[in-house]
């Protein structure tokens, strides 16, 4: 997809994950606006996959290791063709597919059950140790957040990805800077996050995760690497982008809008409400 | 009747007690505005440290800081705090008998809509399994401040396990006092023996009212505390009852159903019920709606009694 699609598309993903949060009632809009462009560039033009054949041999796997912004995964998933864009209504719903948290079990599609920070990340990564001593071609993605990486595990991931050259794995942070208590530098500081990564012996970009040239080429980068290292993408994002009471600030980070709220943001992503 | 969430109260009482006594110090991570230390943290800054999202580490640094002399609290979900640094819990923390209070909250299914990642229903069962570990689990805001106060007062580890939702604050009325070696008799009635923890108990009771309505007449016991358990109050209470029944919003492995189990089948054997989540992860939907699917609502739990009854 060229970029003036990918610009559209990614406006209509923002629309779904206001929307389908705020037919649930609840969940994380913040975290899901910052990385609309992360990933749908992704699955547009990098991911390897088969809605009608998930578990093919050939595909890509991605992993959301911030579950909770499911939304986001969900409203690029539906358009993708994983199941219809209609169902994004039963987000968070008894009984539904959509679960406030991925379910393996439950969503084809899913490769992995997170919403328990940090486990994600791993497990990406042992996915990509069994690719490669296979022999196979296929890459992984992950997406964290900034404030998921104050968990340990994390630092046991990267120390082990690097050890073993695990360079068909990308993780992508959406340093957005803000986490549930506030600004990752008041709770707990992980800067600089890219001077960390590479002590650890990744190969890392710094990008401005909002720029689609940006977010490209870092995949592009990604691909055509060959320093045998873990890959790491470091995207400096906003909170809440593209909402503009939702930008730069915690108070979104789990909190669906209000009616008027609602209305005032569908308006901002150019959609009279409904 | 008032409704008020257990966790707010606990947050008040940390303000209180933070006052009296300067050794208590609050850790949580990053979720203090949820599980309501972020009250003690306004009163008193330089006592609480936000150790971000980081539970392994938040109750390391706890267990180090009460080495040093502090009361530490720390708080997460129970999801967070019981699951993933259980055996950090296990062999530092209750191990050496280290004074900190691990106070968890949006314990059960009463979470709702973040779904079965974040629904602890096991919680209880990995606590009580684990020497010196005192486990509290209170039925309201009132008996909630009571157990804060009392584990402050009290040296050595505690698990306490807090939910998210309002809750009907039924004690206060009843001017119970938590004393861990008193289970609450809250009615008397010879048939069946209601034995319930936590939120439950308040369901407890409406369930008992609606048997009274058909003619089945039972006893409601509050175990606040699952560990100690109050064996003497236990066993005295079944002593007459046909049938018993222990209501609690957890697994039916592990929790209060398996302590009662345990203790009565070797000490006065009975035919027991067990209301609680079934063998399964749960699932987003509404607290409400999963109470009922789950079977663990005042209707569900009397029809389930007047089946085997
Ligand atoms: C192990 C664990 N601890 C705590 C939580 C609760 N929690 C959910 S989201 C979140 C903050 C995440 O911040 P960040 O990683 O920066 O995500 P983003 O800003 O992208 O939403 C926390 C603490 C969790 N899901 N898992
Ligand atoms: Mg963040």
């Amino acid at each position: 997809m060229d970029r003036n699609g990918l610009e559209k598309q990614c406006l209509e993903v923002r629309r779904l994950i206001v929307k389908s949060v705020y037919e649930a009632g609840s969940g994380h809009p913040g975290g899901s606006l910052s990385g609309v462009e992360l990933l749908t560039t992704l699955f547009e033009n990098f991911l390897k996959f088969d809605p009608k054949n998930p578990k093919s041999d050939s595909r890509d796997y991605f992993i959301l290791s911030k579950g909770h912004c499911a939304p986001l995964l969900y409203s690029i998933m539906a358009f993708k063709g994983y199941f219809p864009v209609e169902e994004l209504k039963t987000l968070r719903k008894l009984g539904s597919r959509l679960q406030g948290h991925p379910d393996a079990l439950k969503l084809p599609g899913i490769e992995v059950s997170t919403g328990s920070l940090g486990q994600g990340f791993g497990v990406a990564a042992g996915i990509a140790l069994s690719l490669k001593i296979d022999k196979k071609v296929n890459k992984v993605y992950a997406l964290l957040g900034d404030g998921e990486l104050q968990e340990g595990t994390v630092w046991e991931t990267a120390m082990a990805a690097s050890h073993f050259k695990l360079d068909n794995f990308c993780a992508v942070i959406d340093s957005n800077k803000f986490q549930i208590d506030g600004s990752v530098e008041t709770v707990m500081g992980v800067e600089p996050i890219k001077q960390k990564f590479e002590s650890f012996g990744w190969e890392c970009v710094q990008i401005n995760g909002h720029d689609l040239k940006q977010v490209d080429e870092a995949y592009q980068a990604f691909l055509s690497h060959k320093s045998g290292k873990p890959f790491l993408i470091v995207a400096d994002t906003l909170k809440g982008k593209g909402v503009s009471f939702m930008e730069n600030t915690e108070k979104f980070h789990g909190k669906a809008p209000s009616p008027e709220e609602f209305e005032k943001a569908m308006i901002e992503l150019g959609e009279k409400a409904l | 009747m008032i409704k008020k969430a257990m966790r707010e109260a606990y947050g008040l009482k940390l303000v209180e007690l933070g006052q009296k006594n300067q050794t208590i110090v609050v850790l949580d991570a990053d979720l203090s505005g949820s599980t309501k230390t972020n009250l003690f943290q306004k009163q008193f800054p330089d006592r609480h440290f936000n150790m971000g999202i980081a539970e392994c580490n938040m109750l390391l640094f706890a267990s180090g800081m009460s080495i040093a002399g502090k009361t530490v609290f720390a708080s997460s979900f129970a999801m967070f705090a019981a699951g993933r640094a259980w055996e950090i819990v296990r062999n530092t923390i209750a191990h050496d008998k280290l004074n900190v209070k691990i106070v968890a909250t949006h314990a059960g299914i009463s979470v709702g809509e973040d779904g079965g990642s974040h629904q602890a229903n096991e919680d209880i069962a990995i606590m009580r399994a684990i020497p010196n570990m005192r486990v509290l689990c209170p039925a309201d805001a009132y008996e909630t401040g009571q157990i804060i106060e009392y584990a402050s007062e009290t040296e050595g580890p505690f698990y306490i396990r807090l939910t998210r939702d309002s809750s009907p604050v039924f004690l206060e009325e009843r001017k119970t006092v938590f004393n861990p070696e008193k289970a609450l008799v809250l009615e008397e009635g010879k048939e069946i023996c209601i034995i319930s923890t936590g939120l439950m108990t308040y369901t407890a009771l409406m369930v008992q009212e609606l048997l009274k309505s058909k003619n089945i007449f039972a006893s409601v016991i509050h175990l606040s505390s699952i560990k100690p358990l109050d064996e003497k109050t236990l066993l005295q209470s079944v002593q007459k009852a046909k049938l018993v029944v222990v209501c609690e919003e957890h697994s039916i492995i592990g929790g209060l159903g398996s302590a009662v189990a345990e203790c009565l089948s070797e000490k006065s054997p009975k035919k027991i019920t067990r209301i609680g989540i079934p063998d399964v992860f749960g699932q987003s939907g509404k607290s409400d709606e999963l109470f009922d699917y789950y079977g663990i609502n005042i209707n569900k739990i009397v029809e389930k009694i007047e089946k085997i009854f």
